[in-house]
């Protein structure tokens, strides 16, 4: 497995289209027959379900992305130690971060995620020391599994990510810090961590656009997020293709609004030349 | 609990009161459908990179949405709208034709839905690699007299195929973890025979663990096969990483 897994996969920025860019004349005529398609959407299917069901749908949309970017954040806090170990570190903490990428980066997330909750769930309560401790009332949720599993491979597939950006870093500056009489903490803080980050900030964000899919996964441990709550709707009402629909557009708005927000916030770090 | 009766080894033997035999069996359809999939999302793939690179502007933009579609929505979301849209338009248009309503497999479902998502992916992976083969040389073959497709399967295919292996690599191993989520779905492959097992059982430890060291040794296997595949792929470039 390479390190640029997002490159071709995840949305990027660039994918983004601009303003002018819609004033062609094939493309005027495209977007009419799309109207035109939502138009008969809106009048043919059935939609009477949705004023009763928007606001799960706006609590479930909240979970998911509580869920996205606490596990991105908690992922990223992990895979900063395990990218640096696997390129500065003895071999005894090396060996096992490169191991716990690989297994992690091997298995389905799916698989993960259900070992957490249906395996670590059920030896849980066969320990009274954990069934008495302060954590029981969490550990009998359902979300901590999944903010766990989620965590775990955003930590895997982000610290291979950092692996390569830490090496990445020109050792030249890094020798510079050293000239300068930083020492190594310092040097780790003020050069190496930012410029690794830099280097890392488009595959992180193409990462964080993979996470934000990954999330609906964690509705089949029975956390409510918005996928869980449009199962319901589709349980509930009998219908297959509306719910569906609108889910899907609720993730490609979230995915547009996600990626925009990168754009502005790459954007706003100076970079010179090409 | 003691910790040596938590395992109990003849739950995962290969005949009847064992899960083992069950397990394999779903793990021969992942890898079916894994296959099927990348197959058929490297022939959309083909046909979508060529149509964004040479096709006419509508073409294009049809496409253009099609990846974006697939890159913007999560493949779960996706694979119940195809799985469910797919086999209900299919029996539509057989309806049309006065054919009854068929039964599609779960396996010609897995590899459709699988091949729809894997295609939007190879498309972008493919029109990258097509886009690094230098231009002289495709200029220099149509100068020769070839025609469009003699080039392309002569210069073009041939000279991307070392810029494209990572990312189709990388894609194969999605493919075999996308797998999984035809679980929900309600397809037998290894995830979801395992829960069946895990939950019947309640050796749940014991199962999933098993799966996902059979999924491991699928990706490590494969992750052989694409180092050689790569160094074949690049013996004529210079060694320069």
């Amino acid at each position: 497995m390479t390190d640029e897994t997002t490159h071709a996969v995840a949305f990027t920025p660039e994918d983004l289209p601009t303003a002018r860019s819609f004033f062609l004349p094939h493309r005027i005529v495209m977007m009419l027959v799309f109207a035109a398609f939502v138009v008969a959407v809106a009048v043919f299917m059935r939609w009477d379900w949705l004023p009763r069901y928007l606001p799960r749908l706006g609590w479930g949309i909240l979970v998911s992305l509580v869920m996205l970017f606490s596990t991105a954040i908690l992922g990223f806090l992990l895979a900063v130690p395990i990218g640096l170990v696997q390129v500065t570190g003895p071999w005894f903490l090396k060996l096992p971060a490169k191991a716990f990428c690989t297994v992690i980066r091997g298995t389905p997330l799916l698989l993960q995620l259900w070992l957490l909750y249906y395996g670590l769930g059920s030896l849980f309560p066969q320990f009274p020391a954990i069934r008495q401790s302060f954590l029981w009332p969490y550990l009998r949720e359902a979300w901590p599994y999944g903010v766990a599993a989620l965590t775990i491979s955003f930590a895997a597939y982000e610290g291979e990510v950092m692996r390569g950006a830490f090496g990445g870093v020109p050792h030249g500056e890094l020798e510079a810090a050293k000239a300068y009489g930083m020492g190594r903490w310092t040097m780790f803080r003020r050069i190496w961590l930012p410029r690794a980050i830099h280097r890392a900030l488009p595959t992180l964000n193409g990462e964080t656009v993979l996470q934000l899919k990954s999330t609906p996964l964690v509705a089949t441990v029975t956390v409510v997020d918005v996928y869980a709550v449009i199962s319901k709707v589709r349980q509930e009402t009998f219908l297959t293709y509306e719910p569906l629909l609108l889910l899907a557009l609720i993730y490609m708005c979230l995915t547009g609004i996600l990626v925009v927000a990168f754009r502005t916030f790459e954007n706003r770090i100076p970079t010179r030349g090409a | 609990m003691a910790a040596d009766s938590l395992v109990n080894w003849g739950l995962l033997s290969l005949s009847a009161p064992g899960w083992g035999g069950v397990l394999l069996q779903g793990f021969l359809n992942s890898i079916q459908i894994a296959v099927g999939g990348f197959t058929l999302g490297l022939a959309l793939g083909v046909g979508g990179a060529f149509g964004k690179l040479y096709g006419g502007p509508v073409l294009r933009d049809l496409l253009e949405c099609y990846t974006t579609i697939v890159r913007a929505v999560p493949e779960l979301v996706l694979i119940l709208l195809l799985y469910y849209a797919g086999t209900d338009l299919l029996n539509q248009v057989l309806a049309l034709f006065a054919i009854g309503p068929v039964d599609i497999s779960g396996l010609m479902a897995g590899i459709f839905v699988i091949g729809v998502v894997q295609g939007a992916y190879s498309t972008e992976v493919l029109r990258g690699a097509i886009k690094a083969v230098p231009a002289g040389q495709i200029e220099a073959a149509r100068a020769y007299g070839m025609s469009p497709t003699k080039v392309l399967r002569r210069i073009t295919l041939p000279a991307m195929l070392p810029y494209a292996i990572p990312g189709l690599s990388n894609l194969w191993l999605i493919a075999t973890k996308d797998t999984a989520l035809l679980a929900v779905v309600g397809f037998s492959e290894l995830t979801l025979v395992t829960r069946q097992a895990a939950g019947t059982t309640k050796a749940y430890l014991l199962f999933f663990l098993a799966a996902g060291a059979l999924y491991l040794a699928l990706t490590l296997i494969s992750n052989v096969f694409i180092g050689m595949i790569e160094r074949h792929a690049r013996r004529g470039f210079a060694e320069s990483r």
